[in-house]
């Protein structure tokens, strides 16, 4: 146990996306505004109006770096994407996997989430035996792969983590709820490191849902790189997505014990819920929950709103996009032509669901990092309602080598909100 | 079948489980699977599920209980294909 009031800051990335695979592909990919979005003909055989959608490639023969057979024999797609991510960040912090018969990190932990998690398996291999009563022919796995918390108990064992290990889920939110978790466990000196974010399998069984609602978009099935619109006039609902997407949160005094390279400090971080009222619901958010959302993590982070300088916005293409700007606006208390600049990484690889947050926020502290803000593609056509924010969102990379303070918020069905604010590190 | 021959198919069916590659380089009859070999002693349902398809056998679970060694599951498997 440490001191209350820790200072935290990223020492490690880990990032498993639909358009790269590991910190140097990926900033190169944000940098270039790479597509994840591909057509994925096993959504159109399903039918699927959606038949786009962002899946990390080459997940085979990555996973067969990473994990032995025995290890992937028990694990689903979800706990697979989440180990890589989680293993990439470790070793991205320079800290050495245990070996089997090793020693325990007492003082390291996980929070990795979910929002769908092992439904695969449940549809693939549970369901098909019980209901034709061979539950006998289960074997030894089902429990683990079907239970919530798989992702981060896998990464537990594969890194001899022990401190608190759990898999939170708040929807669209979660990954951003994980790290806001994190970063608050370490700064009351609970952990010394914490591997935080989020991962979610690509199973047409979790998008399914979303095409029924039809709230996935339609329209660009024949041109899958401009199916994720965020901020577009054009904009006919989200692209699914998946991946996972982690960080290594460190106490400053562990990372100083050790040397490790510092990527951002996180200086303030807040969770609620909208409480499905005043225009909230289960999958709508009340505005006013989303402004006191904001506003809590940069009155924790202590920064003027004028000195943040981007926005990683929730941002999915839906019609809230609109929404959330006004939102962002009214809580900074900043006019459209003095906002921060505003972006979207969802336009690059879609909606990662529950990793969406993980991933994002990886790309923010690459951001804050290197010094730039990447574009937002397929936005070209603005939404009438963001005229006035047009030359805030950057349709390509923007090199701010000053850039110094960034904020990244998620937000969830059921009314669920997170924002965490990471600025560049300072000694 | 001879016993030579199950023998080799039962070790290759606990191979993907094994976590000390050393214990199998040297493995006999007289191997503790999860002592010697460092199976997971969860992972026992699915090495018997697997010798059930490959052998065609049924074991009761009175008689997987009973596997503790590489040379207890050649003897299952001999006696269930009598």
């Amino acid at each position: 146990m440490g001191e209350r009031d820790q200072r935290v800051v990223v020492t490690g990335l880990g990032v498993l996306a639909p358009n790269a695979h590991g910190v140097p592909e990926f900033v190169r990919a944000l940098r270039e505004g790479k597509s994840g979005i591909r057509f994925q003909p096993h959504l159109a055989e399903s039918g699927f109006a959606c038949c786009v959608g962002g899946i990390p490639e080459g997940i085979d023969e990555i996973a067969a770096r990473y994990l032995t057979d025995e290890e992937r024999f028990a694990m689903n797609q979800n706990m697979v994407f989440s180990a890589i991510a989680a293993l990439d960040a470790w070793s991205d912090a320079g800290l050495a996997r245990s070996p089997v018969d090793g020693d325990v990190d007492w003082d390291a932990g996980a929070i990795i989430g979910t929002g769908i998690g092992g439904i695969d398996t449940v549809v693939a291999k549970l369901a098909p035996k019980v209901d034709t009563a061979k539950v006998g022919r289960l074997g030894s796995t089902m429990v683990e792969q079907v239970m919530s918390s798989g992702n981060s108990a896998r990464v537990a064992g594969l890194l001899g983590l022990g401190n608190q290990v759990t898999t939170n889920s708040s929807a669209c939110n979660t990954g951003t709820e994980a790290i806001v978790d994190a970063f608050l466990r370490i700064r009351e000196g609970r952990a010394q490191r914490m591997l935080a974010g989020g991962s979610e399998g690509s199973s047409k069984y979790i998008w399914a849902g979303f095409d029924a609602m039809k709230v996935l978009d339609r329209r660009h099935n024949a041109s899958p790189a401009e199916a994720s619109r965020p901020m577009s006039a054009s904009a006919g609902g989200f692209v699914p997505g998946s991946g996972a997407g982690v960080l290594a949160l460190e106490s400053l005094a562990s990372a100083r014990a050790r040397g490790a390279r510092v990527y951002a400090e996180i200086i303030g971080g807040y969770l609620n819920c909208g409480g499905h009222r005043m225009g909230g619901s289960m999958t709508a958010p009340n505005p006013t929950g989303v402004r006191r959302c904001i506003q809590g993590a940069v009155a924790m982070a202590g920064v003027l709103p004028e000195a943040i300088d981007a926005i990683n916005g929730h941002l999915t293409a839906t019609f809230a996009d609109p929404h959330e700007v006004a939102s962002w606006s009214a809580a900074l208390g900043l006019p459209p032509a003095k906002m921060p600049l505003l972006h979207s990484t969802k336009s690059l690889i879609g909606h990662a669901l529950g990793a969406a947050g993980g991933i994002e926020c990886v790309a923010s502290v690459l951001e804050c990092f290197h010094g730039f803000v990447h574009g937002s593609l397929n936005c070209e056509d603005l939404h009438p309602e963001l005229a006035a924010y047009a030359d805030r969102i950057p349709h390509s990379t923007v090199e701010r080598p000053d850039l110094q303070v960034i904020a990244k918020a998620s937000f969830g069905f059921g009314d669920v909100n997170g924002c965490v604010i990471f600025r560049k590190f300072k000694s | 079948m001879e016993q030579a021959q199950v023998l080799e198919k039962v070790i290759a069916i606990l191979k993907p489980f094994v976590k000390s590659p050393e214990a199998l380089a040297t493995v006999s009859m007289d191997s503790l699977i999860v002592k010697d070999l460092k199976v997971n002693s969860a992972r026992l349902v699915d090495v018997v599920l697997e010798i059930e398809d490959m052998f065609g056998i049924a074991v009761a679970d009175a008689d997987a209980d009973k596997v503790k060694t590489v040379g207890d599951a050649v003897t299952l498997i001999l006696a269930g294909k009598k």
